[in-house]
């Protein structure tokens, strides 16, 4: 494919294209992925309520992030005389570039990857904070009390949240020696119970799982953590403001990130594409990426049932959680993992 | 021109330009922001010097964790534009020669031949699967593991430190610890006191009925 397209336009021209037209193959899915995460979002939390939720556009509803899609396409985007213009409006787009930009380095399986840098992990930490930066811009641009209580209130908590989530990683990192994405699942391959859910990460790594998993919740600003937002607070938080597609880019970037934190937790905890069955099982034990895509939906659900589930957190007590509950929690982990690799019941 | 030697100018030109905006803005948030930028566009000539690691962290720590606080501060503090200005051609001759002094010494560094500078024209050519993460942990923690953990705990120190100075607490303040909070049960905060049932009284029956 790639020598038809340079045989086509040329080399450097051609190798240009061929990337252009795999980004496409995996922001368009993404995209459709966001569009149905919302619906499926209305729906499960509406079952959970014991409610029917989205049932009138389409068959079973399905339809409505198209419905959707279009109101807010055709809705009037607001800008307050206030405001900050070029800030406010640059603000949603410095919020969904980092969102997007991050699936450059995740791989579906151990060759379906776009780039498969040396140090893909770090990458997707760096990528991953600079997503703060939408939220305090769009919180200062607006001019609105409002927004500026949810731009500081998000920044002081991402930034908080990213130090026990580096840590969590630290400990991905120091039993896969690696920093490759690849390298971390096939890492997981090996191992007790011949490659199946018993070899995973998040065995061994319980406390850095769950830290992960919590600290990931927290970035995205979802609820039990969404105070960020905080409807009966502060009315909307940071994009109080915003209206139309403006407020619609915010929304796929929050759903964006919380598709790429499940993919990240899947590959680095649950095995990424590697099946819960041992190897040996023919089938059933190859590694694919069906079994990506059933672990990331697996922990979207989670997302949902998170937040149909538990109240929001007063600001003080999240402050509380990310420095002296998980900090120390991580911290005491590593020098466990540290001297437990140097034994020899290491596993590693 | 290679295509190496455009991205290198494309990102020179952006990293000059937003440098230029920190000293020349006018809104403190709209210099930081442009910090920002320059940081990022550093961290792609890094890059391209074929020094990931290095650039990843560039981003990481800078534009990720320092600049954000940074804006955090800026935006909270109500500055005076014209304040600000005032001194501007008052202080302008100094600065003007300092500024001098420090375009000089970079000159000279960049053309003498002791620098050995001009040496440094080509980056080496590396395998395929040369980790520079690798590479580079492994000098820290072998060559240079004084330095660096020198380093480390000066840092620490300015970070104690930092945190030292600033904690005051206010006597009148009613804050309460949210770890003494989260702690309470239900029991800290209601007794259920188990007592025999009330008897009904002949009053009581007469005035119903």
């Amino acid at each position: 494919m790639l020598e038809m397209i340079q045989g086509l336009i040329g080399q450097p021209a051609g190798l240009a294209v061929w990337t252009m037209i795999k980004i496409l193959l995996i922001v368009l899915p993404l995209l459709g992925c966001v569009a149905y995460l919302t619906l499926a979002e209305r729906k499960i939390i509406g079952w959970m309520q014991i409610r029917i939720g989205p049932n009138r556009v389409g068959p079973l509803g399905l339809l409505q992030p198209i419905a959707d899609a279009v109101k807010a396409m055709f809705k009037e985007i607001i800008l307050p005389t206030q405001a900050n213009k070029s800030l406010f409006v640059f603000a949603p787009i410095l919020s969904i570039a980092p969102a997007l930009a991050a699936w450059a380095v995740v791989p579906f399986t151990d060759k379906l990857v776009l780039a498969n840098i040396d140090a893909s992990l770090l990458y997707i930490m760096s990528i991953g904070s600079m997503g703060v930066y939408g939220i305090i811009i769009a919180g200062w641009a607006s001019n609105s009390k409002y927004s500026f209580l949810g731009a500081m209130r998000s920044a002081a908590q991402m930034v908080s949240y990213e130090i026990a989530m580096g840590f969590a990683l630290i400990g991905v990192l120091m039993v896969s020696s690696s920093l490759n994405f690849v390298e971390i699942v096939n890492q997981q391959a090996k191992g007790i119970g011949g490659g199946s859910l018993l070899s995973w990460n998040w065995i061994p790594l319980f406390p850095l799982f769950l830290v992960y998993i919590i600290s990931g919740v927290a970035e995205t600003n979802r609820a039990p953590f969404d105070v960020a937002e905080g409807e009966s607070e502060i009315v909307a938080g940071f994009h109080v403001e915003y209206s139309g597609m403006t407020f619609a880019v915010f929304f796929l970037a929050e759903y964006a990130n919380m598709i790429l934190i499940s993919v990240l937790t899947s590959l680095m905890f649950l095995g990424g594409w590697l099946s819960p069955f041992p190897q040996s099982w023919g089938l059933l034990g190859a590694a694919s990426i069906f079994w990506l895509l059933v672990k990331v939906a697996f922990l979207l659900f989670c997302f949902l049932w998170i937040r149909a589930t538990f109240p929001r957190y007063r600001y003080d007590q999240i402050m509380r959680l990310g420095w002296k509950v998980f900090l120390p929690v991580c911290m005491i982990f590593i020098l466990v993992l540290g001297a437990w690799m140097q034994t020899r019941f290491s596993l590693w | 021109m290679t295509f190496q030697s455009i991205v290198f100018y494309l990102l020179a030109g952006i990293l000059l330009a937003s440098s230029l905006s920190v000293i020349t803005a006018k809104n403190p948030v709209h210099a930081a922001l442009s910090l920002v930028l320059a940081f990022f566009t550093a961290s792609g000539l890094w890059v391209l010097l074929q020094a990931e690691f290095l650039a990843i962290s560039l981003v990481l720590i800078y534009v990720g964790a320092v600049m954000v606080l940074f804006l955090f501060v800026v935006m909270m503090l109500d500055i005076n534009f014209e304040k600000l200005r005032e001194g501007f051609w008052k202080n302008l001759p100094f600065a003007a020669i300092v500024a001098l002094l420090m375009a000089a010494e970079l000159g000279l560094l960049l053309t003498s031949r002791q620098a050995g500078l001009s040496s440094i024209n080509a980056l080496p050519v590396v395998a395929e699967n040369y980790s520079n993460t690798k590479e580079l942990g492994k000098l820290l923690y072998t060559d240079y593991v004084y330095p660096f953990e020198i380093a480390a705990m000066i840092l620490m120190v300015a970070l104690v430190a930092a945190v030292a100075l600033t904690m005051r607490k206010r006597k009148e303040s009613k804050y309460v610890d949210p770890a003494v909070q989260v702690k309470v049960r239900r029991n800290d905060r209601i007794r259920v006191v188990s007592m025999a049932a009330e008897q009904r009284r002949a009053s009581d029956d007469s005035a119903s009925s």
